[in-house]
């Protein structure tokens, strides 16, 4: 029999990613005819394993105290040694999309003999095989890859699936002592970003303003729009490499790839590159005076208009509705 | 110090959509008229190889490594007229197959013959994904090929401590990390790591840096799963999606009644997510 683990990070907890990742964990559990493990790297709050159990069959804690401090080489010998620590027996390990689990996957596929992939929007069982799908070219297409070796050890678009249904009794929880080499790569420091309020990627509600800005100023006005419906403020890439915004509001290929449920594109085109970091939203809005950009193309609704004209008196209209 | 910087050439990333085809035969983008590019963040991991070097103020020489068809010496030779000291090419045929563990294999084959010749590199960049397929899982397989530790999504190297600090972009926020020798990073872009336009005397200069080509039979790799580029996943399927919204335009004959629109339409969605 062969079953599927969803390996998470202790420090992230049962995060709304990793809810995903277990969910997608269960129905291909459910397909192969297996359980569903849960493997946790380094120690966990008692909730977060309460709710894993709640979901999985079986949970394995690293629980060693030097995993709270994350460090890659320690993280991904500790996904190996709790593979084993499973039974070893999994068609799939499936990680979410934070940027530990992204740098730890190829290499933990590696070494457990089998296939990695990235960014998976959707995954299903092929006979002996897993079928995973994703973008290409920069969201110009859609590919879908048959990964040939087990396990295969995929990082998921983990928002975009539904949480995993809670069981009717608890899984088993163990855990087990876990044998860590100090690392040749040490991260020493930390500088958490001075960004308020939520992450981009957790964010349900996103302003994201483009290069029809034209400078970094205009972003102040973007930002009272924002606070009138509580949103967090994104950008596209050329507005980041300008440097009219920090890097990290990038959202794109090369920035964040976000799912809320309204993003709202503000003198934004939407290249490619862009729709790709934004296409899951639920429902996307466009300010633009160019009726021919394809953002107008990918959104529910919008305005052909300068933002000039319209943001100031579209967030007055919002702030006297939200009253 | 030795650095050793892995490039890919790809299509160019930014043709635009209504250009962009499928050739249902290898299940790839049909090239048409586009440019064949260096990947943008292979570009980025040469410049932050320089900028090291530049920091460094010593003896540190880079090197950069490609496996592509021939036409990838151009991105070699770019990469030489940017200030790289050498380069080397693996030849690879006309299969653009997206197997990451089989370029792994390739690469680092590649690289424990040039440190056979020259000695160890202390580092070797990756970009952190491509602009065609995107998987970005090499750089992760390559570290693991090798069996040196690795750090992702880094953005700066400095010299530190006796070994090299690094600086990289996660969901937090920077993290700092000190590495020693020899390891491996994969390489995102910020706005200090734009690549530098190449001088015209360094373009004339490129031509006489050496380059050396390699086969996969130089290699002892030549065997058919790396040459189908296949070894752990492989394309099943490919097609343009077609998920276009029909957009309803805010109407009214002034803009106060267009944004009224608007800012209702707006107001719904941000009250139902409550």
């Amino acid at each position: 029999m062969a079953n599927v683990a969803v390996c998470v990070l202790g420090s992230l907890g049962y995060d709304r990613a990793a809810q995903g990742a277990a969910g997608a964990g269960r129905a291909l559990a459910e397909s192969v005819g297996g359980e569903l493990h849960a493997l946790v790297i380094g120690p966990a709050a008692d909730d977060a394993v309460a709710a894993l159990a709640a979901v999985a069959d079986r949970v394995v804690v690293g629980a060693n105290e030097s995993l709270r401090d994350y460090q890659p080489e320690q993280a991904l010998q500790a996904a190996q040694q709790l593979h084993a620590a499973g039974g070893g027996d999994y068609v799939a390990v499936l990680l979410s999309n934070d940027t530990y689990s992204q740098e730890i996957a190829p290499r933990l596929a590696h070494r457990l003999g089998g296939s990695s992939m990235a960014d998976a929007a959707a995954i299903r069982v092929d006979g002996d095989h897993l079928l995973a799908q994703r973008t290409a070219y920069g969201g110009k297409a859609i590919s879908i890859y048959r990964l040939k070796k087990q396990p295969a050890v995929v990082w998921l678009r983990a928002r975009g699936f539904e949480p995993a249904p809670e069981q009717g009794a608890p899984g088993d929880v163990t855990s087990a002592d876990l044998t860590l080499d100090p690392p040749r790569i040490r991260i020493t420091g930390r500088e958490v970003a001075a960004q308020e309020g939520v992450r981009l990627e957790d964010a349900p509600v996103i302003v994201s303003g483009g290069r029809g800005l034209g400078g970094p100023e205009p972003f102040q006005e973007l930002k009272k729009l924002a606070d009138a419906i509580g949103a967090e403020q994104g950008a596209s890439r050329a507005a980041c490499d300008a440097g009219w915004v920090p890097p990290n509001w990038q959202v794109g290929q090369t920035g964040k790839k976000v799912a809320p449920e309204l993003y709202i594109a503000i003198a934004i085109s939407g290249a490619s590159q862009h729709l790709l970091g934004m296409g899951d939203s639920k429902v996307v809005a466009a300010i633009n005076t160019d009726a021919d950009a394809p953002i107008f193309k990918h959104c529910s609704f919008g305005i052909v208009e300068d933002y000039k004209q319209v943001v100031p008196l579209l967030t007055e209209k919002l702030q006297a509705m939200a009253g | 110090m030795k650095l050793l910087v892995c490039l890919k050439q790809i299509l160019d990333p930014d043709v635009p959509a209504r250009d962009f085809q499928i050739d249902p035969a290898v299940k790839a983008a049909r090239r048409g008229g586009a440019n064949l590019v260096t990947n943008i963040f292979c570009e980025n991991a040469v410049e932050t190889a320089l900028q090291f070097r530049e920091a460094a103020g010593g003896d540190v020489k880079i090197t950069a490594l490609c496996y592509g068809e021939s036409s990838a010496e151009d991105c070699l030779r770019k990469a030489m007229a940017m200030t790289v000291d050498e380069a080397c090419l693996v030849e690879r045929d006309g299969n653009t197959n997206p197997d990451a563990a089989a370029v792994g294999r390739v690469l680092a084959a590649a690289i424990r013959r040039l440190e056979q010749d020259g000695g160890p590199f202390d580092a070797v960049l990756v970009g952190r994904e491509s602009g065609d397929w995107g998987v970005g899982q090499t750089g992760g397989l390559l570290a693991e090929e090798l069996g040196r530790p690795a750090l992702g999504f880094v953005e700066s190297l400095q010299p530190g401590n006796g070994g090299v600090t690094l600086r990289r972009q996660t969901d937090v926020g920077i993290e700092v990390a000190e590495a020693e020798p020899p390891f491996l990073v994969t390489i995102t872009n910020n706005e200090d790591n734009v690549p530098r336009i190449p001088k015209t005397r360094d373009v004339m200069m490129s031509y006489r840096k050496p380059l050396q080509k390699l086969s996969l039979a130089d290699l002892e790799l030549d065997s058919e799963e790396i040459r189908a580029g296949s070894s752990i996943f492989e394309v099943e399927e490919i097609f343009i999606p077609t998920d276009e919204v029909e957009c309803e335009l805010a109407e009214g004959d002034t803009l106060e009644e267009r944004v009224d629109q608007l800012a209702k339409r707006i107001h719904e969605v941000v009250a139902s997510i409550g």
